[in-house]
């Protein structure tokens, strides 16, 4: 794990109990932060990253030399301006950017985890990060928020800590994964484990990547981030270098090219191993369930202001889904802000320049922030 | 600010709980967060709208009257407010059964298509009316079932809901309604506002 020596981790010494009844304690959650904690302490955000995101949501990220993930809603001057809030992002537990993961290293056997690391959770993703809110002494967050399974995570964070956020923004997200994306994470895991290099999760034991599987894994998925129209505008039936058909099976269409080109690019700085692990954790959420199929429970407790994000292109996690959220939070009077921003961007649209969204979560954070100022919190 | 929601906000008892149903970019809402209550919810059809009133610290959602105020439970509104909307609704009946529901009180304001400008501009033009409250042309309005001031107050004698104040703007001028004066008011007033409830 040399390549990630340099980067922030917290080595949690606390037990943590996971949902699937085992515990982990003494691992290491990695970590970035941007701008400054204020004196008050009273401007930290804690953003949470999508199934294939890190903890470089910004600048550029040390280990894959590629730009932050959410460069355009996060920096100086941005919507989520860090000359004014102190931001803090960590990669998730089963993640492979530093965090404890199937790729870290057994200390029983001295070989990497492979898939005898637990199965974890959303919740457990979440109260993981709860210990770098300790870390930094911070009593209450100025907001939660995060895209796609950062959403969930946002959600997750207001139930299990009613009262440690002021704001939350779920952008494009569910309270529960449907039966569809459930379906899809299906198809990436079946294409991983396909690959004969997989060897049952132990590739890396045997110097071995099931980079084919997981190259498919991440050209289906990335289809379901865009939509028809964003596809159909880029590429249409636009062909690859060549004048005319080559009836053959190599890439004839752009379409073709562009997903073959994402999918060799995600292998360089995805483990496959987590690509399992996290979309297993985003198939067993289902805050519905857990507070008996009542989802207001879910935020009963809490009085955090909250602000939900869909997109009108979004068929992953259509408006639909988050909408109810914001009923949920509606039927028990909660404090609850909701739009649907017009992008023919698909679900990506919260990592996109999407200017209507980005000002929108501008103005919401800075008179949301604002008033907490005037009222002396 | 428009007279009308001067005299809105009157109504609105200090730090009572609010919903503006159709709230448009937020300004009667702003008004009354900053004078009245702070405990105040917005519901809005325009996405353009809902992102003005977010980015002013408004809590509001995307909705429509007609298809999302089941959401919100029986009486937890102290007070819904439909400004000059309820004549452009699929059913107005079912509007104002909801707002009555949601709210304990409700404040409805209507545009009076029996203004007598109105009344004239029928009789002798011969085209359908259009005045500076009722500024749309027939093929373009949002308005299906316009009513007027007489129209309102007998649907809601009608449906046994109980006025606690009923009040015609004639331009500047604000005047009280009663049975007595209906058909008066009827006549000269541009506006109607009633506090209504069930």
């Amino acid at each position: 794990m040399n390549k990630f020596n340099n980067i922030k981790k917290l080595i949690i010494k606390d037990q943590l109990r996971l949902d699937c009844g085992q515990t982990i304690s003494d691992f290491p959650l990695a970590y970035e932060t941007y701008g400054k904690l204020n004196s008050k302490k009273n401007n930290a955000i804690l953003v949470f990253h999508a199934l294939t995101g890190d903890q470089f949501a910004a600048d550029i990220n040390p280990i894959t030399k590629k730009e932050g993930w959410w460069k355009y809603a996060l920096g100086p001057g941005k919507a989520i301006d860090t000359e004014k809030y102190f931001v803090i992002c960590a990669n998730v537990l089963g993640g492979c950017m530093g965090s404890f993961g199937p790729s870290s290293i057994n200390p029983k056997t001295g070989k990497t985890y492979g898939i005898d690391f637990p199965v974890i959770t959303i919740n457990d993703i979440v109260n993981a990060q709860y210990f770098l809110i300790k870390h930094f002494e911070i009593e209450k967050l100025f907001c939660v928020t995060g895209g796609s399974m950062g959403g969930m995570q946002a959600l997750q964070f207001v139930a299990n800590y009613p009262n440690l956020s002021h704001t939350a923004v779920p952008i494009a997200c569910t309270s529960n994964h449907s039966a569809q994306n459930i379906g899809l994470n299906e198809l990436g895991r079946q294409a991983i484990m396909a690959d004969a290099n997989w060897q049952n999760g132990k590739y890396e034991d045997n110097n071995l990547s099931p980079s084919k599987g997981l190259s498919v894994a991440r050209m289906a998925a990335h289809i379901t981030y865009l939509s028809k129209d964003a596809l159909q505008e880029k590429f249409g039936r636009n062909l690859q270098e060549r004048d005319d058909l080559k009836f053959s099976f190599d890439a004839d269409f752009q379409i073709e090219s562009y997903l073959r080109h994402q999918g060799s690019v995600f292998v360089d700085r995805f483990d496959a191993n987590s690509y399992l692990y996290i979309t297993r954790a985003m198939d067993y959420f289902d805050l519905n369930k857990k507070y008996d199929g009542n989802l207001s429970k879910a935020f009963e407790k809490s009085k955090t202001k909250f602000f939900i994000i869909s997109f009108t292109s979004d068929w992953l996690y259509p408006s639909s889904e988050n909408k109810e959220i914001v009923i949920a939070l509606n039927s028990i009077g909660a404090d609850v802000g909701y739009v649907e921003i017009e992008s023919e961007k698909g679900h990506d649209s919260f990592l996109l320049d999407v200017p209507d969204f980005l000002e929108t979560l501008r103005g919401f954070l800075n008179t949301s922030y604002e008033r907490l100022n005037e009222k002396g919190i | 600010m428009k007279k009308e929601f001067k005299i809105i906000s009157d109504l609105i008892l200090k730090n009572s709980r609010v919903l503006d149903v159709g709230c448009g970019d937020g300004e009667l809402m702003s008004f009354l967060f900053k004078n009245i209550t702070q405990d105040i919810r917005g519901i809005e059809i325009s996405k353009t709208n809902v992102q003005k009133c977010i980015s002013k610290g408004l809590t509001v959602i995307e909705g429509n009257a007609e298809n999302d105020l089941y959401q919100f439970p029986d009486a937890s509104f102290d007070f819904v407010i439909l400004g000059q909307t309820l004549q452009a609704f699929l059913s107005p009946e079912k509007v104002l059964d909801e707002l009555l529901r949601v709210g304990k009180k409700a404040i409805v304001t209507i545009p009076n298509f029996g203004h007598w400008k109105v009344r004239l501009d029928l009789l002798f033009k011969g085209t359908m009316p259009v005045t500076a409250s009722l500024p749309h042309h027939w093929h373009n309005t949002p308005n299906l079932h316009m009513c007027t001031i007489k129209d309102f107050f007998n649907f809601c004698d009608y449906k046994n809901i109980k006025f606690i104040k009923s009040l015609a703007l004639n331009d500047e001028k604000l005047l009280n309604i009663s049975k007595g004066n209906l058909s008066k008011r009827n006549l000269f007033s541009n506006i109607g506002i009633f506090l209504i409830e069930k």
